[in-house]
């Protein structure tokens, strides 16, 4: 049997790393889960219907699309085919995330699963690779942005119109994080020769392609040219 | 929409959400990946980090139209600075989120 280390256990101090390392997504979700509940609230969605869709699908963009298509009575198979769609690019983050959870039960996996999105996925995947990153300090970062996401819906429903839009720069919060994360992982050439490529080329699919597309275009695209080239070079070195 | 069609609705959509996140969890922690997708899979956090910002800083959403004067662009320079000076995460965040703040006060 393996012995445990500092990565497997669960204690007081792993959930407080977790809880610290969320602060920013917290931020970032409180003012957009507030919004959406604002405009449930005006779709007629009620408070209940709210947390259902929050606990049941916790995820931003999704749920501002069912909430659009809701109120402009799109049948139900296209509100679920659009989040289909828009739901993809997790296909991406979850491959890239598994390399961090060598023989973690199956148990542990399905409940982690739930937790990831855009965000959680970046900071989690951030501190994996920095190293030592408790997988449960991982699990509470997901569940403590969850619990944000679910209140501040719900909370919007309630009381989101007496919010002022744009206090202290909030808004900008989660861009903030993303462009530090980003940072985080030039760790090279290749790296930033590959978000160069992901940026321009996300840039064009957003103008020109409908819909969310332009995520998961992009980052295939990106990460394909950004491989190839790294598999050239190498070819290159070891001819010489 | 009654309640059952609704909840039936969500059902489906919390399904079609969580899949996606679950399955390459479950099913790749289980196996050596070959080399080529290991390689390529490094340069996917970068990719898609990158891919999810370009929009907010360099276009407008509704319609979406390309633009290089947006105050997200000018306040990510300085977030972008001190990303790459200080590496905390912390003081990224505050740093930008101040200058958004101040920008979208002047602007």
């Amino acid at each position: 049997m393996m012995k445990s280390d500092a990565t497997e256990t669960i204690g007081n101090d792993v959930i407080k790393a977790g809880l610290a390392a969320a602060w920013p997504i917290c931020l970032g979700y409180f003012p957009i889960g507030l919004s959406l509940g604002v405009l449930a609230q005006k779709g007629g969605l009620a408070p209940w219907q709210m947390a259902a869709m929050s606990i049941l699908i916790f995820a931003g963009g999704s749920q501002f699309i069912t909430v659009a298509m809701l109120g402009a009575a799109a049948s139900p198979l296209a509100i679920i085919s659009t989040v289909f769609m828009v739901n993809l690019r997790h296909l991406l983050m979850s491959s890239a995330l598994a390399v961090h959870f060598p023989n973690v039960s199956r148990r542990f996996l399905t409940l982690f699963a739930y937790g990831i999105t855009d965000e959680s996925f970046a900071v989690n995947l951030t501190r994996f690779n920095q190293g030592g990153w408790n997988r449960y300090s991982a699990l509470t970062l997901n569940h403590a942005a969850n619990a944000t996401w679910v209140t501040s819906t719900v909370l919007g429903v309630y009381i989101g119109q007496l919010v002022p839009p744009g206090a202290a720069g909030v808004d900008y919060a989660l861009t903030g994080m993303f462009i530090c994360l980003l940072v985080f992982q030039l760790r090279g050439h290749i790296f930033i020769i590959t978000a160069l490529i992901a940026a321009t080329c996300s840039l064009l699919a957003y103008l020109w392609l409908p819909g969310n597309a332009y995520v998961i275009v992009a980052s295939c695209s990106a990460a394909t040219a950004g491989l190839i080239l790294k598999r050239t070079l190498r070819k290159r070195e070891s001819t010489r | 929409m009654n309640t059952r069609d609704f909840l039936l609705l969500m059902l489906a959509l919390g399904a079609v959400t969580y899949l996606p996140r679950m399955l390459p969890l479950v099913v790749l922690s289980r196996r050596a990946l070959p080399g080529w997708f290991a390689e390529w899979l490094e340069l996917i956090p970068a990719a898609i980090l990158s891919a999810l910002i370009a929009p907010t800083l360099f276009a407008y959403s509704d319609p979406r139209m390309f633009s290089l004067g947006k105050v997200e662009l000018l306040a990510a320079l300085p977030t972008l600075f001190i990303a790459f000076k200080t590496r905390s995460l912390a003081g990224t965040v505050i740093v930008g989120m101040l200058c958004y703040w101040g920008l979208c006060r002047v602007m």
